[in-house]
Protein backbone atom coordinates (compact mmCIF):
# COMPACT_ATOMS: atom_id res chain seq x y z
CA UNK A 1 0.00 0.00 0.00
CA UNK A 2 1.45 3.52 -1.10
CA UNK A 3 0.85 5.46 2.55
CA UNK A 4 2.05 2.67 4.55
CA UNK A 5 5.25 2.37 2.17
CA UNK A 6 5.96 5.59 2.46
CA UNK A 7 5.38 5.37 6.85
CA UNK A 8 8.15 2.74 6.15
CA UNK A 9 10.84 5.43 4.44
CA UNK A 10 9.92 7.65 7.50
CA UNK A 11 10.39 4.91 9.69
CA UNK A 12 13.42 3.36 8.31
CA UNK A 13 16.15 3.55 10.92
CA UNK A 14 12.95 1.03 13.09
CA UNK A 15 12.54 -1.30 10.39
CA UNK A 16 16.01 -1.73 10.09
CA UNK A 17 16.39 -2.52 13.70
CA UNK A 18 13.10 -4.88 13.50
CA UNK A 19 14.78 -6.49 10.23
CA UNK A 20 18.15 -7.43 12.05
CA UNK A 21 16.11 -8.80 14.24
CA UNK A 22 14.04 -10.82 12.51
CA UNK A 23 16.58 -12.08 10.13
CA UNK A 24 18.63 -13.07 13.26
CA UNK A 25 15.66 -15.19 14.37
CA UNK A 26 14.67 -17.07 10.96
CA UNK A 27 18.69 -17.94 10.32
CA UNK A 28 18.17 -19.31 14.19
CA UNK A 29 15.32 -21.37 13.00
CA UNK A 30 17.73 -22.78 10.36
CA UNK A 31 17.84 -26.06 11.44
CA UNK A 32 14.54 -26.08 11.52
CA UNK A 33 13.87 -25.25 8.64
CA UNK A 34 15.86 -27.78 7.61
CA UNK A 35 14.57 -30.81 9.22
CA UNK A 36 11.06 -29.25 7.59
CA UNK A 37 12.77 -29.35 3.91
CA UNK A 38 13.06 -25.65 2.58
CA UNK A 39 11.52 -26.82 -0.46
CA UNK A 40 8.51 -27.88 0.96
CA UNK A 41 8.41 -24.55 3.00
CA UNK A 42 8.95 -22.49 0.04
CA UNK A 43 5.40 -21.61 -0.85
CA UNK A 44 3.86 -20.98 2.19
CA UNK A 45 6.76 -18.92 3.70
CA UNK A 46 6.76 -16.96 0.62
CA UNK A 47 2.98 -16.74 0.83
CA UNK A 48 3.78 -15.08 4.15
CA UNK A 49 6.30 -13.10 2.66
CA UNK A 50 4.40 -11.55 -0.08
CA UNK A 51 1.10 -10.98 2.60
CA UNK A 52 3.55 -9.29 5.21
CA UNK A 53 6.42 -7.32 3.30
CA UNK A 54 3.40 -6.70 0.11
CA UNK A 55 1.38 -4.57 2.56
CA UNK A 56 4.30 -2.55 4.46
CA UNK A 57 6.28 -1.99 1.07
CA UNK A 58 4.43 -2.69 -1.83
CA UNK A 59 6.95 -6.09 -2.19
CA UNK A 60 6.90 -7.26 -5.65
CA UNK A 61 8.72 -10.69 -4.65
CA UNK A 62 12.23 -10.72 -6.74
CA UNK A 63 13.22 -13.26 -4.57
CA UNK A 64 16.72 -10.84 -3.59
CA UNK A 65 15.34 -8.37 -0.93
CA UNK A 66 17.79 -5.18 -0.82
CA UNK A 67 15.27 -3.44 1.54
CA UNK A 68 18.12 -2.82 3.85
CA UNK A 69 20.46 -1.32 1.21
CA UNK A 70 17.75 1.02 0.01
CA UNK A 71 16.37 3.06 2.92
CA UNK A 72 13.22 0.37 2.93
CA UNK A 73 11.83 1.68 -0.08
CA UNK A 74 11.18 -1.42 -2.35
CA UNK A 75 13.37 -0.53 -5.69
CA UNK A 76 11.13 -2.85 -7.43
CA UNK A 77 8.18 -0.52 -7.23
CA UNK A 78 10.62 1.89 -9.75
CA UNK A 79 8.64 1.73 -13.42
CA UNK A 80 12.74 1.17 -14.53
CA UNK A 81 12.86 -1.15 -11.88
CA UNK A 82 16.31 0.21 -10.83
CA UNK A 83 18.32 -1.50 -7.96
CA UNK A 84 21.09 0.57 -8.08
CA UNK A 85 19.82 4.20 -7.65
CA UNK A 86 17.73 7.04 -9.39
CA UNK A 87 17.22 7.25 -12.89
CA UNK A 88 17.95 10.92 -14.29
CA UNK A 89 14.35 11.39 -15.27
CA UNK A 90 13.14 11.94 -11.54
CA UNK A 91 10.84 15.17 -11.57
CA UNK A 92 11.91 18.54 -9.69
CA UNK A 93 9.39 17.74 -7.05
CA UNK A 94 10.55 14.79 -6.91
CA UNK A 95 8.04 12.66 -8.50
CA UNK A 96 8.55 9.41 -10.67
CA UNK A 97 9.48 10.41 -14.67
CA UNK A 98 7.20 7.40 -15.57
CA UNK A 99 4.42 7.70 -13.28
CA UNK A 100 3.90 11.55 -12.22
CA UNK A 101 1.41 10.90 -9.29
CA UNK A 102 3.71 9.03 -7.21
CA UNK A 103 6.63 9.81 -5.17
CA UNK A 104 10.40 8.54 -6.65
CA UNK A 105 11.27 5.45 -5.26
CA UNK A 106 14.77 6.73 -5.15
CA UNK A 107 14.28 9.92 -4.09
CA UNK A 108 12.26 8.06 -1.17
CA UNK A 109 15.28 5.22 -0.54
CA UNK A 110 17.85 8.15 -0.02
CA UNK A 111 15.57 9.76 2.27
CA UNK A 112 15.36 6.58 3.98
CA UNK A 113 19.02 5.75 3.90
CA UNK A 114 20.02 9.27 5.76
CA UNK A 115 18.03 7.90 8.61
CA UNK A 116 19.31 4.51 9.06
CA UNK A 117 22.44 3.38 11.06
CA UNK A 118 23.68 1.23 8.02
CA UNK A 119 22.20 3.57 5.12
CA UNK A 120 25.60 3.82 3.18
CA UNK A 121 25.01 0.52 2.15
CA UNK A 122 22.81 2.45 -0.51
CA UNK A 123 26.33 3.35 -2.33
CA UNK A 124 26.55 -0.89 -2.64
CA UNK A 125 26.80 -2.37 -6.34
CA UNK A 126 23.75 -4.18 -6.97
CA UNK A 127 23.97 -7.31 -9.89
CA UNK A 128 21.56 -8.20 -12.10
CA UNK A 129 18.33 -9.65 -10.64
CA UNK A 130 18.13 -13.29 -11.39
CA UNK A 131 14.87 -13.20 -12.64
CA UNK A 132 14.06 -17.05 -12.31
CA UNK A 133 14.19 -16.13 -8.79
CA UNK A 134 11.07 -14.11 -8.81
CA UNK A 135 8.14 -15.16 -6.73
CA UNK A 136 10.60 -16.84 -4.47
CA UNK A 137 10.79 -16.23 -0.97
CA UNK A 138 14.08 -14.38 -0.02
CA UNK A 139 13.82 -15.43 3.48
CA UNK A 140 14.78 -18.59 2.31
CA UNK A 141 17.23 -17.48 0.23
CA UNK A 142 19.33 -15.84 2.62
CA UNK A 143 19.75 -18.91 4.38
CA UNK A 144 20.56 -20.30 0.95
CA UNK A 145 22.88 -18.29 0.33
CA UNK A 146 24.10 -18.36 3.82
CA UNK A 147 24.49 -22.02 3.03
CA UNK A 148 22.02 -23.35 5.87
CA UNK A 149 20.04 -24.83 3.76
CA UNK A 150 19.75 -26.95 0.80
CA UNK A 151 20.69 -24.03 -1.91
CA UNK A 152 18.17 -25.35 -4.96
CA UNK A 153 15.06 -23.40 -4.78
CA UNK A 154 11.42 -25.25 -5.33
CA UNK A 155 10.99 -25.48 -8.77
CA UNK B 1 45.08 1.86 -36.49
CA UNK B 2 45.75 -1.07 -38.72
CA UNK B 3 42.83 -1.66 -40.49
CA UNK B 4 41.19 -5.39 -40.34
CA UNK B 5 39.16 -7.43 -42.62
CA UNK B 6 36.40 -5.80 -44.70
CA UNK B 7 38.21 -2.31 -44.17
CA UNK B 8 36.94 -1.89 -40.28
CA UNK B 9 39.45 -0.96 -38.11
CA UNK B 10 40.94 -3.72 -36.20
CA UNK B 11 40.11 -3.93 -32.71
CA UNK B 12 40.92 -7.58 -32.06
CA UNK B 13 45.18 -6.74 -30.26
CA UNK B 14 44.93 -4.84 -27.20
CA UNK B 15 45.41 -1.42 -26.75
CA UNK B 16 48.30 -0.05 -25.41
CA UNK B 17 49.28 -0.07 -21.65
CA UNK B 18 47.06 1.85 -20.06
CA UNK B 19 44.28 2.46 -22.62
CA UNK B 20 40.74 0.33 -22.44
CA UNK B 21 40.48 1.13 -26.31
CA UNK B 22 42.31 2.34 -29.64
CA UNK B 23 39.98 5.07 -30.19
CA UNK B 24 40.32 8.28 -30.14
CA UNK B 25 38.26 9.86 -28.15
CA UNK B 26 40.12 7.85 -24.89
CA UNK B 27 43.45 9.28 -26.66
CA UNK B 28 42.24 12.85 -26.42
CA UNK B 29 41.19 12.71 -23.35
CA UNK B 30 44.00 10.70 -21.85
CA UNK B 31 46.62 13.40 -22.82
CA UNK B 32 44.97 16.02 -21.07
CA UNK B 33 43.42 17.71 -23.91
CA UNK B 34 39.80 19.42 -23.82
CA UNK B 35 37.37 17.01 -25.77
CA UNK B 36 34.51 17.50 -27.94
CA UNK B 37 32.03 14.91 -28.59
CA UNK B 38 28.28 15.15 -29.90
CA UNK B 39 25.38 13.34 -30.99
CA UNK B 40 23.74 12.98 -34.10
CA UNK B 41 20.07 12.75 -34.28
CA UNK B 42 19.20 9.59 -36.29
CA UNK B 43 17.22 9.77 -38.83
CA UNK B 44 14.10 8.10 -39.74
CA UNK B 45 14.88 6.66 -43.05
CA UNK B 46 16.80 3.60 -44.10
CA UNK B 47 19.19 5.95 -46.61
CA UNK B 48 23.01 5.54 -45.05
CA UNK B 49 23.32 9.21 -46.80
CA UNK B 50 21.02 10.84 -44.17
CA UNK B 51 23.41 9.41 -41.50
CA UNK B 52 26.83 10.30 -43.64
CA UNK B 53 25.58 13.85 -44.34
CA UNK B 54 24.49 14.59 -40.48
CA UNK B 55 28.07 12.93 -39.48
CA UNK B 56 29.99 14.70 -41.73
CA UNK B 57 29.12 18.32 -40.31
CA UNK B 58 29.85 17.25 -36.88
CA UNK B 59 33.43 15.05 -37.80
CA UNK B 60 34.76 18.61 -38.34
CA UNK B 61 34.94 19.62 -34.33
CA UNK B 62 34.54 16.14 -32.99
CA UNK B 63 36.55 13.49 -31.08
CA UNK B 64 33.64 10.55 -31.52
CA UNK B 65 30.23 11.10 -32.59
CA UNK B 66 27.39 9.63 -30.33
CA UNK B 67 24.53 7.13 -32.36
CA UNK B 68 21.39 7.72 -29.85
CA UNK B 69 19.40 4.35 -28.75
CA UNK B 70 15.96 5.72 -29.57
CA UNK B 71 16.74 9.04 -27.17
CA UNK B 72 12.91 10.00 -25.17
CA UNK B 73 12.22 6.72 -26.46
CA UNK B 74 11.33 7.72 -29.47
CA UNK B 75 12.09 5.50 -32.46
CA UNK B 76 14.57 6.15 -35.26
CA UNK B 77 17.57 4.30 -37.05
CA UNK B 78 19.33 2.30 -34.42
CA UNK B 79 22.53 3.02 -32.35
CA UNK B 80 23.73 -0.01 -33.81
CA UNK B 81 22.99 0.88 -37.92
CA UNK B 82 24.33 3.82 -37.24
CA UNK B 83 27.68 3.31 -34.97
CA UNK B 84 27.92 0.13 -38.91
CA UNK B 85 27.78 2.96 -41.08
CA UNK B 86 30.15 5.49 -39.20
CA UNK B 87 32.84 2.65 -38.98
CA UNK B 88 32.64 2.20 -42.23
CA UNK B 89 33.22 5.60 -43.23
CA UNK B 90 36.11 5.12 -40.47
CA UNK B 91 34.37 7.80 -37.88
CA UNK B 92 34.83 7.63 -34.55
CA UNK B 93 31.54 6.72 -33.00
CA UNK B 94 29.75 5.99 -29.05
CA UNK B 95 27.38 3.38 -29.39
CA UNK B 96 24.39 4.18 -26.81
CA UNK B 97 23.14 1.47 -25.12
CA UNK B 98 19.76 1.93 -23.15
CA UNK B 99 18.34 -1.13 -20.76
CA UNK B 100 14.95 0.31 -22.08
CA UNK B 101 14.60 -1.83 -25.29
CA UNK B 102 16.86 -4.94 -24.76
CA UNK B 103 17.23 -7.62 -22.04
CA UNK B 104 20.57 -8.83 -20.74
CA UNK B 105 21.16 -11.34 -23.55
CA UNK B 106 20.64 -9.01 -26.51
CA UNK B 107 23.00 -6.14 -24.90
CA UNK B 108 25.77 -8.72 -24.53
CA UNK B 109 25.29 -9.26 -28.14
CA UNK B 110 25.28 -6.30 -29.31
CA UNK B 111 28.57 -5.49 -27.32
CA UNK B 112 30.50 -7.89 -28.58
CA UNK B 113 29.15 -7.03 -32.58
CA UNK B 114 29.72 -3.36 -31.72
CA UNK B 115 33.02 -3.84 -30.96
CA UNK B 116 34.34 -6.15 -34.23
CA UNK B 117 32.75 -3.26 -35.92
CA UNK B 118 35.38 -0.99 -35.18
CA UNK B 119 33.48 0.74 -32.67
CA UNK B 120 35.41 1.88 -29.41
CA UNK B 121 33.26 4.17 -27.32
CA UNK B 122 30.24 2.48 -25.53
CA UNK B 123 27.29 4.75 -23.33
CA UNK B 124 25.61 2.78 -20.64
CA UNK B 125 22.11 4.13 -20.04
CA UNK B 126 18.92 3.60 -18.47
CA UNK B 127 16.65 4.71 -20.96
CA UNK B 128 13.69 7.47 -20.95
CA UNK B 129 10.97 5.47 -20.11
CA UNK B 130 8.47 4.25 -23.09
CA UNK B 131 4.96 6.47 -22.12
CA UNK B 132 7.31 9.82 -22.89
CA UNK B 133 7.93 9.03 -26.44
CA UNK B 134 6.41 7.72 -29.98
CA UNK B 135 5.56 4.39 -28.50
CA UNK B 136 3.74 4.40 -25.41
CA UNK B 137 2.42 1.12 -25.84
CA UNK B 138 5.84 -0.77 -25.72
CA UNK B 139 6.73 -3.23 -23.12
CA UNK B 140 9.17 -1.93 -21.27
CA UNK B 141 11.98 -4.22 -20.99
CA UNK B 142 14.95 -3.16 -18.02
CA UNK B 143 16.16 -6.20 -17.30
CA UNK B 144 19.48 -4.28 -16.05
CA UNK B 145 20.11 -0.69 -15.10
CA UNK B 146 23.01 1.97 -16.06
CA UNK B 147 24.98 0.25 -13.19
CA UNK B 148 24.26 -3.27 -13.76
CA UNK B 149 24.37 -2.51 -17.35
CA UNK B 150 28.33 -0.88 -16.75
CA UNK B 151 29.55 -3.40 -14.76
CA UNK B 152 28.67 -6.35 -17.28
CA UNK B 153 30.45 -4.13 -20.43
CA UNK B 154 33.13 -3.91 -17.83
CA UNK B 155 33.35 -7.59 -16.99
CA UNK B 156 33.27 -8.40 -20.97
CA UNK B 157 36.19 -6.18 -21.32
CA UNK B 158 38.29 -7.23 -18.30
CA UNK B 159 37.55 -10.69 -17.42
CA UNK B 160 36.76 -11.67 -20.88
CA UNK B 161 33.52 -13.76 -19.93
CA UNK B 162 30.08 -12.94 -20.19
CA UNK B 163 27.73 -12.43 -17.36
CA UNK B 164 27.37 -15.96 -16.59
CA UNK B 165 31.20 -16.78 -16.55
CA UNK B 166 31.39 -18.41 -20.45
CA UNK B 167 34.56 -17.25 -21.86
CA UNK B 168 34.72 -14.90 -24.69
CA UNK B 169 37.64 -15.67 -27.01
CA UNK B 170 38.88 -11.70 -27.65
CA UNK B 171 36.90 -9.63 -25.17
CA UNK B 172 35.26 -6.34 -26.74
CA UNK B 173 37.99 -3.00 -26.56
CA UNK B 174 35.41 -0.26 -25.53
CA UNK B 175 35.94 2.98 -23.43
CA UNK B 176 33.09 3.28 -21.32
CA UNK B 177 30.81 5.60 -20.71
CA UNK B 178 27.88 6.91 -18.21
CA UNK B 179 25.38 9.54 -18.27
CA UNK B 180 24.72 11.50 -14.76
CA UNK B 181 22.31 14.58 -14.53
CA UNK B 182 23.23 16.65 -11.55
CA UNK B 183 19.97 19.04 -11.79
CA UNK B 184 17.54 16.08 -10.67
CA UNK B 185 16.50 15.18 -7.04
CA UNK B 186 18.07 13.77 -5.03
CA UNK B 187 20.33 16.62 -5.48
CA UNK B 188 23.09 16.02 -2.05
CA UNK B 189 22.81 12.36 -3.62
CA UNK B 190 23.78 12.88 -7.52
CA UNK B 191 27.57 13.19 -7.32
CA UNK B 192 27.49 9.93 -4.66
CA UNK B 193 25.67 8.32 -7.46
CA UNK B 194 28.50 8.98 -10.19
CA UNK B 195 31.03 7.68 -7.79
CA UNK B 196 28.62 4.45 -7.74
CA UNK B 197 29.30 4.40 -11.97
CA UNK B 198 32.69 4.77 -11.83
CA UNK B 199 33.18 2.17 -9.48
CA UNK B 200 30.83 -0.06 -11.47
CA UNK B 201 33.38 0.85 -14.53
CA UNK B 202 32.45 4.62 -16.33
CA UNK B 203 35.78 5.80 -17.63
CA UNK B 204 34.27 8.87 -19.22
CA UNK B 205 30.92 10.60 -18.69
CA UNK B 206 28.64 13.02 -20.26
CA UNK B 207 26.23 14.72 -18.29
CA UNK B 208 23.02 15.97 -18.99
CA UNK B 209 22.61 19.25 -20.39
CA UNK B 210 24.18 22.42 -18.40
CA UNK B 211 22.14 25.41 -17.53
CA UNK B 212 22.27 25.69 -14.60
CA UNK B 213 26.02 26.54 -13.47
CA UNK B 214 25.53 27.01 -9.66
CA UNK B 215 24.09 23.92 -9.34
CA UNK B 216 26.57 21.84 -11.86
CA UNK B 217 29.13 23.70 -9.36
CA UNK B 218 28.06 22.60 -6.30
CA UNK B 219 27.85 19.00 -8.15
CA UNK B 220 31.68 19.89 -9.46
CA UNK B 221 32.80 20.59 -5.95
CA UNK B 222 31.57 17.02 -4.04
CA UNK B 223 32.31 14.94 -7.48
CA UNK B 224 36.22 16.86 -6.94
CA UNK B 225 35.84 16.44 -2.50
CA UNK B 226 35.18 12.38 -4.11
CA UNK B 227 38.40 12.54 -6.31
CA UNK B 228 36.01 11.59 -9.20
CA UNK B 229 37.46 14.15 -11.33
CA UNK B 230 40.78 12.27 -11.18
CA UNK B 231 39.06 8.27 -11.69
CA UNK B 232 36.97 9.62 -14.80
CA UNK B 233 37.05 11.78 -17.74
CA UNK B 234 33.76 14.52 -17.10
CA UNK B 235 32.45 15.85 -20.50
CA UNK B 236 29.56 18.56 -19.43
CA UNK B 237 26.27 18.23 -22.12
CA UNK B 238 25.75 21.38 -23.76
CA UNK B 239 23.24 22.70 -26.40
CA UNK B 240 21.82 25.95 -27.94
CA UNK B 241 18.13 26.53 -26.93
CA UNK B 242 16.53 27.66 -30.53
CA UNK B 243 13.84 29.95 -28.71
CA UNK B 244 11.87 31.16 -24.99
CA UNK B 245 8.96 28.48 -26.39
CA UNK B 246 11.45 25.65 -27.44
CA UNK B 247 13.23 25.55 -23.88
CA UNK B 248 10.08 25.63 -22.00
CA UNK B 249 8.97 22.58 -24.38
CA UNK B 250 11.98 21.22 -23.09
CA UNK B 251 11.63 21.69 -19.70
CA UNK B 252 8.05 20.55 -19.11
CA UNK B 253 8.72 17.23 -22.00
CA UNK B 254 11.75 15.97 -21.79
CA UNK B 255 12.79 14.08 -18.65
CA UNK B 256 15.23 15.37 -16.69
CA UNK B 257 16.21 18.73 -18.16
CA UNK B 258 16.68 21.69 -16.67
CA UNK B 259 16.26 24.96 -17.85
CA UNK B 260 16.55 28.17 -15.34
CA UNK B 261 14.27 31.11 -15.98
CA UNK B 262 16.82 33.28 -16.13
CA UNK B 263 18.05 32.12 -19.26
CA UNK B 264 14.43 31.74 -20.52
CA UNK B 265 13.41 35.59 -20.48
CA UNK B 266 16.70 36.20 -21.97
CA UNK B 267 15.76 34.27 -25.07
CA UNK B 268 12.54 36.25 -24.55
CA UNK B 269 13.75 39.50 -24.61
CA UNK B 270 16.63 38.64 -27.30
CA UNK B 271 13.08 39.46 -29.23
CA UNK B 272 11.95 38.12 -32.85
CA UNK B 273 13.17 34.08 -34.20
CA UNK B 274 16.18 34.94 -35.55
CA UNK B 275 17.87 37.00 -32.58
CA UNK B 276 16.44 34.44 -30.39
CA UNK B 277 18.24 31.49 -31.90
CA UNK B 278 21.27 34.04 -32.12
CA UNK B 279 21.23 34.33 -28.99
CA UNK B 280 20.70 30.33 -28.20
CA UNK B 281 23.97 30.13 -29.45
CA UNK B 282 25.75 32.84 -27.67
CA UNK B 283 24.49 31.29 -24.73
CA UNK B 284 26.44 27.73 -25.34
CA UNK B 285 29.06 29.74 -26.43
CA UNK B 286 29.30 31.22 -23.55
CA UNK B 287 28.33 28.64 -20.96
CA UNK B 288 31.15 26.13 -23.35
CA UNK B 289 34.05 29.15 -21.89
CA UNK B 290 32.85 28.83 -18.60
CA UNK B 291 32.93 25.24 -18.12
CA UNK B 292 36.50 24.79 -19.79
CA UNK B 293 37.51 27.44 -16.69
CA UNK B 294 35.85 24.55 -14.25
CA UNK B 295 38.21 22.30 -12.30
CA UNK B 296 37.24 18.66 -13.70
CA UNK B 297 35.66 19.28 -16.38
CA UNK B 298 37.69 17.56 -19.58
CA UNK B 299 35.61 18.66 -22.53
CA UNK B 300 32.15 19.58 -23.66
CA UNK B 301 29.35 16.92 -25.29
CA UNK B 302 26.97 19.13 -27.72
CA UNK B 303 23.54 18.18 -27.94
CA UNK B 304 22.23 20.20 -31.10
CA UNK B 305 18.58 18.69 -31.57
CA UNK B 306 17.87 18.92 -35.28
CA UNK B 307 20.86 21.39 -35.32
CA UNK B 308 23.67 19.84 -36.13
CA UNK B 309 24.95 22.27 -38.77
CA UNK B 310 25.21 24.92 -35.14
CA UNK B 311 27.66 22.64 -33.52
CA UNK B 312 30.78 23.04 -35.42
CA UNK B 313 30.18 27.17 -35.57
CA UNK B 314 29.17 26.99 -31.78
CA UNK B 315 32.41 24.95 -31.10
CA UNK B 316 34.82 26.83 -33.26
CA UNK B 317 33.33 30.26 -31.51
CA UNK B 318 34.01 28.76 -28.43
CA UNK B 319 37.57 28.44 -29.07
CA UNK B 320 38.08 25.27 -27.19
CA UNK B 321 39.90 23.65 -29.94
CA UNK B 322 42.37 26.22 -30.30
CA UNK B 323 45.78 24.87 -30.82
CA UNK B 324 44.23 21.37 -32.13
CA UNK B 325 45.62 20.44 -36.04
CA UNK B 326 43.34 19.20 -38.97
CA UNK B 327 39.78 18.84 -39.54
CA UNK B 328 37.68 15.68 -39.36
CA UNK B 329 38.59 14.76 -35.95
CA UNK B 330 36.05 12.22 -35.61
CA UNK B 331 37.99 10.24 -37.96
CA UNK B 332 40.03 7.82 -36.18
CA UNK B 333 42.92 7.51 -38.76
CA UNK B 334 43.70 10.96 -37.93
CA UNK B 335 47.19 11.57 -35.71
CA UNK B 336 45.69 12.87 -32.76
S1 LIG C 1 11.91 8.63 -11.38
FE1 LIG C 1 12.52 7.25 -9.72
S2 LIG C 1 10.87 5.75 -9.57
FE2 LIG C 1 10.60 6.79 -11.51
S3 LIG C 1 11.67 5.55 -13.02
FE3 LIG C 1 13.18 7.04 -12.31
S4 LIG C 1 14.23 6.08 -10.59
FE4 LIG C 1 12.37 4.91 -10.98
Amino acid sequence: MYALRLFAVRHARFFERFYGFFEATYVAAAPLVRRIGANRLERPVAAVERTVKGTLFDCRMCGACILSSTGMSCPMNCPKQMRNGPCGGVRLNGHCEVRPEMKCVWVQAYEGSRRMAGGDAILERQPPVDRSKEGCSSWLGVLRDKGLVHREPAA
Amino acid sequence: MRAGRAGLPDTSRPPPAGYSSHGRLERVLRSGRFAVTSELNPPDSADPAEVYDRALVLSEVCDAINAVDASAANVHMSSMGICALLSHAGYASVLQVACRDKNRIAIQGDILGASAMGVMNVLCLTGDGVQCGDQPGAKPVFDLDSISLLQTVRTMRDESRFLTGRKLSVPPRMFIGAAANPFVPPLAYRADHLGKKVAAGAEFIQTQYVYDLDIFERFMARVRDLGLDRKCFILAGVGPLASARTARWMRANVPGVHVPDALIDRLEKAGPPKAAKAEGKAICVELIQRLREMKGVKGVHVMAYRQEEFVSEIITASGVLQGRRGRARALPAAPA
